[in-house]
């Protein structure tokens, strides 16, 4: 377990001290908590519904198999009416073994989440794929492909708001990363200088938020929105000015696919992790160091005191503004290079406003992930997920509404922040400038 | 000695007698360079002077200059000069007077004009965000407040038939309460469960852009039948806000006049305007006074959210009557921060701000066309007025303030 932003440093000096199990337990007051199981049970409801309902005698072909695979998967054809039982029948049985455990006063164990969401997600793909085929694989492939910029600029947001600034400019942050990395891998040559040009830029605005929120004590929420309209400007200025004047300044290539020998081959896992460019593989280690470091480090421990109680940090001498304003300057780096992903591994150029918004789903990642770097990158592969699905079943030429399903990392998220699924709490100093007596 | 003390002594004698007066002119002059209306017009200053940096720098001709600057350095000015006056010129020309183009009346009043059809909504929107901002909550929802507004407003105006003036009144106010609706929602959940009133209106401006493309595709509710491209009928005559022959500017404008006095009677006259003000200076002691915290948060929200949707009822009547797309509430939802913002809130202020923006939008289009400078810039412009405006600091130190009147 790790602390959960909503604590106070009091608690968390006492948690690091480590009180005993023992006499935690004998204070607990057991309560029965039905969100859970009522979740689990209208889930399995809506299912049922939607699947054996609404479904029909067709079937959906999943493909699998890439042709540099160990062995090659045989594709699966499933039968709507029938994965419509047997998973709704599956999800019953474990949602009313949830309601037992509630009423014994117990927790439901976690992997039953996982096995009953993964139930969830083959049947509604089964239906909504009805007597069509789609690569299981593919989808795969572009969940973690549009989950990468959202994981950087989660990590962006988590670092900033941990230590109290609320970053609500990681689309400038994102845009302006996308924007450099294409200029300046344009002008050099060199995608390296474009990946440290992207981080610049995404510093850059970091240092405009910094300042203005540490320096002149403007309201941290304004400085980001006027910085993500200010930078939308900029490029798009420049675009249509001088890029577009000399195409040659907007022409950086991509970054080369090295996937590594042997994980790549791996069916499903290898084409969906192991065959990436340097930024993702990049982004597996910052997601990796942030999270020891946060919870396991000097740096740590000093940037949550800074989120959750300047003051007291400021007391025992750490210098809280300058912290604050290198931490964000950190997490302005880390979502750039998120950014440089849109151009030096999708596109090989920039476009307007590219970015779409993205930085706001990584705004929504970092809350529905509780302000926990690890949470907040599952946070952004669901979101990540939910996109890629939306993509390969209209794809697929599936009835579902694309426009529901995008709606679903939104929904997800005003759910999480009201406290339907889990409470969210910021740090409780995020979004307070902090003025030294 | 005993002299040099007397002397001493008396010299602060004679000045305490001329003082006053000398204070009352430094305090003239303190009050008129620290005081909101001069830092405003510096901050614009200021963000024109990083504006005609921008259009310098990307002048092919000042660039061209600038090759051979040791040579004829006058060239490199000269060509900055045009570029740059060049750009403001039209700015201005678009946006209020052109003696170029004098034939008629039409003509020396159209820019005017345009600047008050663009600015009509921007101030209707301002004040969706203003009212918010006086109980302490920031309302960035008003893309989706504006969309969905527009989406009812639209609806009524193509659907139901009614009788001229009855009819657009009908949808405008359809348009409002839709958007008080969808803005009341965040503030019940912010009073309800203290979620933050800036992620909920993030997250319920994608639902509702999702939602109206979802409603724009089907033709069973906004979809226009005789197309197949996800854009709306176009609204019955009936419901259109009508322009003045050979005008742009219609009745939008004096809907957005109406609504800046009934926001300056509520803020500043009634009781409940009373109490957003309280709850906005210090919750904690509004509610010891007895007041209803959450019920203050529940309605200043939904009066935004009915400010955005009346402003998305106006782009669909007054605006884009031959049909809407997802794209309906035109970046008004966002630019209406900066016009609240700039405008400090106040009614008057926000007028004139939204007047200024609406004066940009107007302009930055003859500019495009024009001087081929790209609309952008106008963006560019906007947030550095709202980043100069917010760190009052920041311009004193630009402008050389002396050090003692920067704090």
């Amino acid at each position: 377990m790790t602390n959960t932003p909503a604590q106070n440093s009091a608690q968390l000096t006492e948690h690091e001290a480590g009180v005993p199990e023992q006499e935690v337990h004998l204070e607990r007051v057991q309560v029965r908590k039905w969100r859970p199981a009522v979740a689990l049970t209208s889930l399995t409801i809506v299912a049922f519904v939607l699947t054996v309902g609404f479904g029909n005698d067709e079937s959906t072909v999943f493909r699998f198999a890439r042709p540099n695979d160990f062995f090659l998967l045989p594709d699966l054809t499933l039968g709507v009416r029938v994965v419509g039982i047997v998973a709704t029948g599956i999800m019953a049985v474990i949602s009313a073994f949830a309601i037992m455990r509630t009423i014994q006063r117990q927790k439901v164990w976690g992997w039953l989440y996982i096995v009953f969401g993964a139930l969830f997600i083959i049947d509604f793909l089964t239906w909504a794929a009805a007597g069509k085929s789609f690569s299981f694989t593919d989808l795969m492939i572009a969940s973690v492909g549009l989950a990468v910029p959202l994981i950087f600029g989660a990590m962006g947001g988590v670092i900033s708001e941990r230590s109290g600034i609320v970053n609500i400019a990681i689309e400038a942050q994102l845009l302006s990363g996308a924007f450099s990395g294409a200029l300046v891998a344009s002008i050099t040559g060199s995608l390296t200088a474009g990946l440290i040009g992207a981080m610049a830029a995404g510093m850059l605005v970091s240092f405009v938020l910094a300042a203005f929120a540490v320096r002149y004590l403007v309201e941290q929420v304004i400085v980001g929105v006027v910085l993500n309209v200010l930078v939308v400007g900029l490029t798009g200025f420049f675009y249509s000015t001088v890029m577009s004047e000399n195409p040659e300044l907007n022409s950086s290539g991509r970054l080369p696919r090295l996937p590594i020998p042997g994980l790549s081959q791996i069916p499903i896992i290898g084409p969906t992790f192991f065959s990436q460019t340097i930024i993702v593989y990049l982004m597996y280690a910052a997601v990796i160091i942030i999270t020891i470091a946060m919870f396991n480090s000097t740096w740590g421990l000093r940037t949550r005191a800074l989120g959750e109680h300047p003051l007291a940090a400021d007391t025992v001498g750490i210098r809280v503004r300058r912290w604050r304003f290198w931490n964000v300057s950190l997490a302005g780096a880390i979502a750039g290079l998120g950014g440089a992903y849109f151009t030096l591994d999708q596109t090989g150029q920039f476009t307007k406003e590219m970015t779409g918004g993205l930085g706001y789903i990584a705004l929504a990642a970092v809350i529905f992930g509780k302000w926990h770097p690890l949470k907040a990158t599952f946070a952004a592969l669901l979101f990540g997920f939910a996109r890629a699905l939306e993509q390969t079943l209209s794809a697929a030429g599936s009835q579902v509404p694309s426009e529901l399903l995008l709606m679903l990392p939104y929904i997800i998220t005003i759910l999480a922040v009201t406290g339907f699924i889990g409470l969210s709490k910021a740090p409780a100093a995020s979004g307070k400038p902090y003025a030294k007596q | 000695m005993s002299n040099q003390v007397a002397q001493q002594a008396a010299v602060p004698e004679p000045p305490t007698e001329d003082a006053p007066r000398r204070d009352v002119g430094r305090e003239l002059l303190h009050r008129l360079f620290n005081g909101t209306p001069m830092l405003s017009v510096l901050a614009v200053l200021a963000s024109l002077v990083v504006g005609a940096i921008l259009i310098g720098f990307t002048n092919p001709r000042v660039a061209e200059a600038a090759g051979y600057f040791f040579a004829r350095p006058g060239d490199t000015f000269a060509a900055l000069w045009q570029a740059v006056s060049g750009a403001y010129i039209s700015l201005f020309q678009g946006a209020i007077f052109n003696p170029n183009r004098m034939d008629s009346v039409q003509q020396v009043l159209a820019p005017l004009s345009t600047t008050l059809y663009y600015a009509a909504p921007l101030i209707i929107a301002g004040l969706g965000v203003a009212i918010a901002f006086k109980v302490g909550l920031f309302n960035i929802g008003g893309r989706g407040q504006m969309l969905v507004g527009a989406g009812v407003a639209g609806w009524v105006g193509f659907t139901v038939p009614l009788p001229p003036v009855l009819h657009v009144a009908v949808a405008l106010i359809a348009g409002a309460l839709a958007g008080a609706l969808w803005g009341g929602i965040v503030g019940l959940l912010k009073a309800r469960t203290g979620a933050h009133e800036v992620i909920l209106t993030i997250m319920l401006n994608y639902v509702a852009y999702l939602g109206i493309q979802y409603a724009l595709r089907n033709p069973d509710l906004l979809r226009n039948q005789e197309n197949n491209n996800p854009v709306s009928p176009p609204m019955m005559d009936t419901a259109i806000l009508h322009s003045l022959p050979g005008f742009r500017v219609h009745a939008g404008i004096l809907i957005a006049i109406a609504v800046v006095i009934l926001y300056w009677w509520f803020i500043e006259r009634s009781n409940l305007g009373y109490q957003f003000r309280a709850v906005g200076l210090n919750p904690d002691a509004a509610r010891q006074a007895g007041m209803n915290v959450g019920l203050v948060t529940t309605l200043a929200m939904a009066f935004g959210g009915a400010f955005m949707g009346l402003a998305g009822g106006v782009q669909v009547a007054g605006q884009v009557t031959s049909g809407f797309t997802a794209n309906i509430d035109a970046g008004i939802g966002f630019e209406a921060i900066t016009v609240a913002l700039l405008g400090r809130s106040s009614p008057w202020g926000t007028l004139v701000a939204g007047l200024l923006f609406g004066a940009m939008r107007a302009g930055g289009f003859n500019m495009q066309a024009a001087q081929q400078i790209p609309i952008d810039l106008v963006l560019v412009l906007q947030a550095f007025i709202v980043l100069f405006i917010a760190a009052p600091a920041l311009v004193k130190t630009i402008f050389f303030y002396p050090k003692g009147a920067r704090s």
